[in-house]
């Protein structure tokens, strides 16, 4: 960190309508959670994409790493018995 | 167990970049590839913060309430394309205020077209008709650039820029059907924004030093002369749509390759603007220095007021639990 104090780093969440999730867009900087979510209304929604901001602080999330997302992941790898295809019926029966 | 050797991690780095897989924050990259898309991004966020300038000059003056809401809007946008692009970034490590520190002593380059003059109202069409058509043939290919933050910068710029470049072009077709004091401005615009325009494509791809690595590692798509090209079969017929003549008298349309041939490039102008001899840069930089400076205060009391704020909410806090 330089010690020009920056203003911190916020992460964006925008729900673009109701009934969706709030998906991450983009980040900014702003001295407090008040104005991120001021200025992320004037840098992310000028066109009507939100209905809701939710803003975080970017020192506050904590991130699975690259390196290791073999090993986080891997498990789910050979169980295709969680998946719909993996069980075998007659064509005959409907609706299922 | 064995770490990778510089060699074999970049080795299957480029594998992932050639299976058009995305490259996110965290992933490992080259440095090199680190220190190029900071160096492209922050230019390109630079030029969108500038590029404010030329055109705000015309916004207490737009000939009407609807071409000075549109005009505002359009600057609006600009501020927010450069605020995407310094977060994008600053996702490779960059600080914010590193970037624009350089900016401000002219280290960090940005596009050399902000350094002409606005002249008449005019020129605020030619500039949404050329300058953002130029920008949106650079930036639509770089919607699929191998860097994920950049790529998701760029999708949304994309989208917001045709409205730029649509009331660039109403500007323009309103004076080309104007009176002849009217057209004669549109004419003078177009005649003063043309080869700068081209310009806006970087160096000749024989002198163009960055372009082979950045296409192998799909930052870029297409060569500067590729774009440069695409513009002018795309603009060629649309200047003859408003009746206007493109300052170059080479221009031609060749029948068999189907694409315009255009005259010379005058690099030597080129390579002075980019090199800090334009007609406006040390007034851009004057303009961008001072805008900073004196919102320092600004900056600070926000601060002072989030801390106070801060601190009053976690004195209240304390006092409910005792």
């Amino acid at each position: 960190m330089s010690d020009k104090k920056n203003w911190p780093l916020w992460e964006i969440f925008i729900r673009s309508k109701n009934g969706l999730n709030h998906k991450h867009v983009g980040s900014l900087h702003a001295a407090d959670a008040e104005m991120a979510i001021e200025n992320a209304r004037d840098v992310y929604t000028r066109r009507n994409e939100g209905v809701s901001i939710w803003v975080v602080e970017s020192q506050y999330i904590t991130a699975s790493s690259p390196n290791q997302s073999e090993s986080l992941f891997d498990p789910a790898n050979d169980k295709v018995y969680r998946h719909p295809t993996f069980y075998n019926l007659p064509d005959e029966v409907k609706n299922i | 167990m064995d770490t990778p050797s510089q060699h074999t991690l970049e080795e299957q780095f480029q594998a992932r970049v050639d299976a058009e897989e995305k490259i996110e924050p965290k992933d490992w990259m080259p440095e090199k590839y680190r220190r190029t898309l900071v160096r492209q991004i922050s230019q390109h966020a630079h030029s969108e913060i500038v590029g404010m300038l030329p055109e705000g000059n015309w916004i207490t003056r737009a000939p009407s309430l609807r071409r000075k809401v549109a005009l505002i809007a359009k600057v609006q946008d600009e501020a927010g394309h450069g605020l995407y692009l310094y977060g994008a970034a600053e996702t490779l490590g960059a600080e914010r205020d590193d970037l624009i520190d350089e900016l401000h002593s002219g280290e960090a380059k940005y596009s050399s077209i902000f350094n002409y003059p606005t002249l008449s109202w005019a020129d605020i069409g030619a500039i949404g008709w050329l300058v953002d058509g130029a920008a949106i043939m650079n930036q639509v290919p770089l919607c699929r650039c191998s860097y994920g933050p950049y790529a998701r910068a760029m999708v949304r710029v994309c989208k917001e820029e045709s409205f730029h470049q649509r009331q660039g072009y109403e500007i323009m077709l309103t004076l080309a059907r104007g009176t002849e004091a009217q057209k004669k401005m549109a004419q003078d615009a177009l005649n003063r924004w043309w080869w700068p325009s081209l310009m806006m494509f970087g160096p000749s791809d024989k002198d163009s030093k960055h372009t082979a690595q950045s296409m192998k590692w799909k930052i870029k798509r297409f060569t500067n002369d590729e774009l440069r090209q695409r513009f002018v079969d795309i603009t060629a017929p649309q200047a003859e749509f408003l009746g206007l003549i493109i300052p170059d008298e080479d221009l031609t349309f060749n029948e068999e390759t189907g694409h315009y041939e255009y005259g010379e490039i005058n690099w030597a102008e080129f390579w002075q603007v980019v090199s800090g001899d334009g007609p406006c840069n040390r007034q851009r930089l004057k303009a961008r220095r001072k805008a900073h400076e004196e919102g320092e205060w600004v900056r600070k009391a926000a601060m002072a007021h989030a801390d106070k704020r801060r601190q009053r909410k976690a004195a209240a806090q304390q006092q409910q639990v005792a």
